[in-house]
């Protein structure tokens, strides 16, 4: 079913190709085409490949974690490397494997989406990708160190992250550093692209919601990483320069460290969802074989989403301890997310609703990414409840809320995506079967994993804690094998993306899907080196 | 027939998620505790209205959504519609919802402002977070003040003896609160934040050092309440539990009159102490049970520490030579770096006792005997 192709074949391309084949012989190869390319679709698959490694790398942490809480009692490893462990999964999670996925998947799509020959600052690009290993690695030699990594948590509030660190806090503070360079000269070109480079005809309106949602994305990083980067450098001055931006004794406050976190960290939990948005949109019309319900409010919503995360950031800190009037305000604020929220998956199941429907592997994960996302999202609005989240406020409920939004919300439809414009890629169909069992296996883990957090959440288990109370032990074990499970699966996906770059399966057509629309699906498949040379007319 | 089959295993998976979850509401090992405070009971309604309007949105959304999956199939001959837009349908499902939410939200304001409300109580206690333990001071009652440490046996955690039923949630000393009266709860830290929890109450308050937060509770049954520290706060996060013993009042009344007695006497007796000399055997067993205590957790059990945050006392020089005997009792008592203060929490002969147990364990054999005179002669020498 999924080999399904159009029937159109396009002779109109033989120029192109041409044309392209000129242009191969300039084709650097070996180490230096990879070092040195500005070329947008090599440095996609570069940012795609480096997301990987990073979700494979994080992955075992989170492994190593499970391992430990398999059943109570010290097991593997001792609470300070557990604290480590948990700190860098979640670093490497955020801005090692979801940021750059979704950023190779705009280098790859935004130029064939709008006809466009590349991104606008190409070698910004080339620079924008070589800088994030040496981050990464930073980060990740800081575990070898003599006291070992960071093991403050992903949030490193302060004071435990000034005062009561060990010295790897100094790389730390570098490495983000260097990841926001990364991810904001990443946002700039996204924009300066989107704007200036649309072929004749692409009308804001008319562009795909892939591309609105990523343009939304980047405005919100050049808006928040910087903030990040403030916080960042106030931790290294109060650490080693005898600051006190976040000391008391010193005339600074620690919940200051918190509002200036979250006003980057709120807005960041959207970067990390809506370029999903995006590929659902796209997905879910191509298998119902009908157009996108409510294209222009999917739009405002978006970019709804967009302001309001702007003004939502404290009720990550009801508990810190803020007047009424403030927990109020952000109560309503967090609330109102979920109406634009709502009017997403409204419109995806209406787009849905009265198609010709069929499930191949891109939509069997879109379909999972509305059922999962959304079940993230109802329990989002239930720690929007201010009262109540005093009793949600670091349980496994939270930790359950954002692993259902970013796993099975964000990392699915990266998966979804994948599976969706691979052919167009490689030119070639992808191992349907093995893609099935990728499927199925990481579906059934992944809740196996997730979803009795609720419930260790609700009974009252603390997250980031090394061992736990007796009545905890039964769910853990449960969540640990779930975790193991669903790690393992993605070596299933592994297998098949490997397999997919040594170019094997069947030919696909142009269009490749029977349903599929856009410019990127009128390009010979696999995409040529260079496209859009001649902008093509958008009617 | 594959499809349907697989279809209708991904429709149950979703159903049963669910359906788990509504019959958790009867159990509290997968649900919210209703607890033992008019609060909580709120809290937890809340918590249940909350849920059951997400599992009346899930169901009839997803509903819809595998209706039209079954229904809408290509291979059942669907044809696709054509309609992209509807203003009136758009309209409704955004105004709907927020209907929904100011529904939502009323109540949940209401109980809010109820919560954060901590004017007219009756009992102030002062509540002090430090790695990892929790220290309580009765306000009303200022000779009574105590450390409150996790007492779970290293071995337990370990591995090597059996975890006992209050597994990481007992101390050596609760936190002792009258029913049916206010109380109020000023909560601060010492070092880094911490979070004073007890679910039963539906309290849950940062300790932010150098600030003072508040929170109250109101308990309506007697018991033993169970918490645990809810921010991260480093290595032993999650080794500071809270409890909680709620008495009656006039019970209440009773033991806090005996800690008053109980306090007054232990500072004459410290007094007493000081004109003692203890023998090396004497100083050296109650040194490791001090150490084990209050020490272990960082400098470990044989002593080498988890350098560089928590250096060695085996061979150090501060354990070593005798010129270090001041400094060495300084640290313990002030503090050094990331290491807390321990004056409030040891009493004289304690500390007298575990510097003499660090000068003499694991092989640091300096002979030196360090008396409770000594330390006291120390804290006035300053």
């Amino acid at each position: 079913m999924s080999t399904e192709t159009a029937t159109n074949t396009q002779d109109t391309h033989a120029d192109g190709q041409h044309h392209d084949e000129h242009h191969e012989h300039h084709i650097p190869t070996g180490l230096s085409r990879w070092l040195l390319t500005t070329n947008h679709k090599d440095i996609g698959t570069l940012y795609l490949w480096f997301a990987f490694i990073m979700f494979l790398v994080g992955g075992a942490m989170a492994m190593v974690i499970r391992a430990e809480l398999f059943q109570p009692g010290q097991q593997i490893v001792n609470p300070e490397f557990f604290n480590q462990m948990t700190t860098v999964h979640g670093l490497i999670m955020v801005f090692g494997a979801v940021m750059p996925a979704f950023t190779g998947l705009a280098n790859w799509l935004v130029p064939m989406m709008i006809g466009a020959p590349d991104m606008a600052l190409p070698r910004m690009n080339n620079w924008s990708f070589w800088i994030l290993p040496f981050a990464f690695l930073i980060l990740l030699s800081s575990l070898f160190m003599e006291g070992g990594g960071p093991g403050f948590g992903w949030t490193f509030y302060a004071p435990l992250s000034t005062q009561y660190s060990n010295d790897s806090t100094a790389l730390f503070v570098f490495s983000v550093h260097i990841m926001g360079i990364s991810s904001i000269m990443g946002a700039i070109n996204v924009v300066v692209t989107i704007l200036n480079m649309r072929a004749p005809g692409m009308t804001y309106m008319k562009m795909p919601l892939f591309v609105w949602t990523w343009l939304i994305t980047a405005f919100l990083l050049i808006a928040v990483m910087p903030v990040l980067a403030g916080a960042v450098t106030m931790v290294l001055t109060d650490k080693y320069f005898g600051t006190s931006f976040f000391d008391a004794a010193g005339g600074g406050d620690p919940v200051m460290f918190q509002h200036i976190f979250w006003f980057f960290g709120h807005p960041e939990v959207y970067i990390m969802i809506l370029p999903a948005f995006g590929i659902i949109s796209a997905i879910v019309p191509t298998f119902s074989r009908k157009k996108l319900f409510g294209y222009a409010s999917m739009v405002y919503a978006t970019a709804s989403i967009a302001l309001l995360s702007f003004i939502v950031w404290a009720h990550h800190m009801f508990t810190t301890g803020m007047p009424v009037a403030a927990e109020m305000f952000f109560m309503f604020a967090t609330m109102l997310i979920s109406v634009p929220t709502g009017v997403k998956v409204f419109n995806w199941v209406a787009t849905m609703w009265r198609g010709s429907l069929t499930f191949e592997v891109p939509m069997m994960f879109a379909i999972a990414f509305i059922v999962l996302f959304t079940i993230g999202g109802l329990s989002g609005l239930m720690l929007a409840i201010t009262p109540v989240d005093f009793q949600y406020h670091d349980t496994y409920f939270v930790v359950a809320h954002f692993h259902y939004v970013l796993v099975t919300g964000a990392v699915f439809s990266i998966m979804a995506a994948v599976y969706y414009w691979l052919p167009k890629w490689t030119g070639k169909m992808f191992d349907v079967t093995l893609a099935k069992w990728h499927f199925w296996c990481s579906l059934i883990s992944v809740n196996v994993l997730f979803f009795p957090m609720h419930f260790v959440g609700l009974a009252g288990m603390p997250r980031r804690i090394p061992d736990y109370a007796l009545q905890f032990a039964d769910f853990n074990k449960w969540i640990s094998i779930g975790g193991f499970a669903f790690g393992l699966s993605q070596l299933i996906f592994l297998v098949l993306i490997i397999k997919a770059c040594k170019k094997q399966g069947e030919p696909v057509s142009d269009q490749v899907w029977e349903g599929a629309e856009g410019l990127e699906w009128e390009i010979p498949s696999p995409a040529p080196y260079h496209t859009f040379e001649t902008p093509p007319v958008v009617k | 027939m594959k499809r349907i089959s697989t279809l209708l295993v991904s429709a149950m998976l979703a159903l049963s998620n669910s359906a788990i979850a509504t019959t958790a509401a009867e159990r509290s090992d997968v649900n919210l505790r209703e607890g033992v405070t008019d609060i909580s009971a709120q809290v937890y309604d809340l918590h249940m209205l909350m849920f059951w309007i997400c599992v009346v949105i899930g169901v009839v959304v997803f509903g819809i959504m595998f209706y039209s999956m079954v229904m809408h199939r290509k291979s059942r001959g669907a044809k696709p519609a054509n309609f992209h837009e509807n203003v009136k349908v758009e309209v409704l499902w955004t105004v709907i919802p927020f209907i929904i939410l100011i529904a939502m939200a009323w109540p949940a304001a209401q109980t809010l402002m109820a919560m954060e409300d901590t004017t007219e109580s009756e009992v102030t206690i002062l509540v002090t977070g430090s790695q990892w333990k929790w220290h309580y001071k009765y306000q009303d009652n200022p000779e009574v003040e105590f450390f409150s440490l996790m007492a779970t046996q290293r071995e337990q955690i370990q591995n090597k003896f059996e975890k006992g039923e209050n597994y990481l949630l007992e101390v050596d000393r609760p936190l002792v609160i009258p029913t049916g009266k206010k109380v109020r709860f000023l909560i601060t830290s010492d070092d880094v934040i911490h979070s004073w929890w007890v679910p039963d109450f539906a309290v849950k308050k940062d300790a932010n050092p150098g600030f003072i937060n508040e929170a109250w509770t109101n308990v309506n049954e007697p018991g033993i309440y169970r918490g645990q520290c809810a921010e991260l706060c480093g290595k032993d996060h999650g080794f500071m539990p809270v409890v909680v013993i709620a008495k009656e009042p006039a019970e209440y009344e009773a033991w806090i009159k005996a800690q008053e007695l109980a306090a007054i006497e232990a500072k004459a007796e410290e007094q007493r102490l000081l004109a003692l000399n203890m023998s090396m055997d004497e100083l050296m067993t109650q040194g490791e049970r001090v150490y084990n205590t209050a020490c272990v957790a960082c400098h470990q059990p044989n002593g080498e520490g988890l350098p560089p945050t928590f250096p060695a006392l085996k061979g150090s020089a501060i354990a070593l030579e005798k010129q270090n005997i001041p400094a060495h009792i300084d640290y313990i008592i002030n503090g050094k770096n990331n290491m807390p203060a321990f004056g409030k929490q040891l009493t004289m002969s304690e500390i007298a006792a575990v510097v003499t147990y660090e000068r003499n364990a694991w092989g640091n054999n300096t002979g030196d005997m360090v008396q409770a005179k000594d330390v006291n002669a120390f804290i006035n020498g300053k």
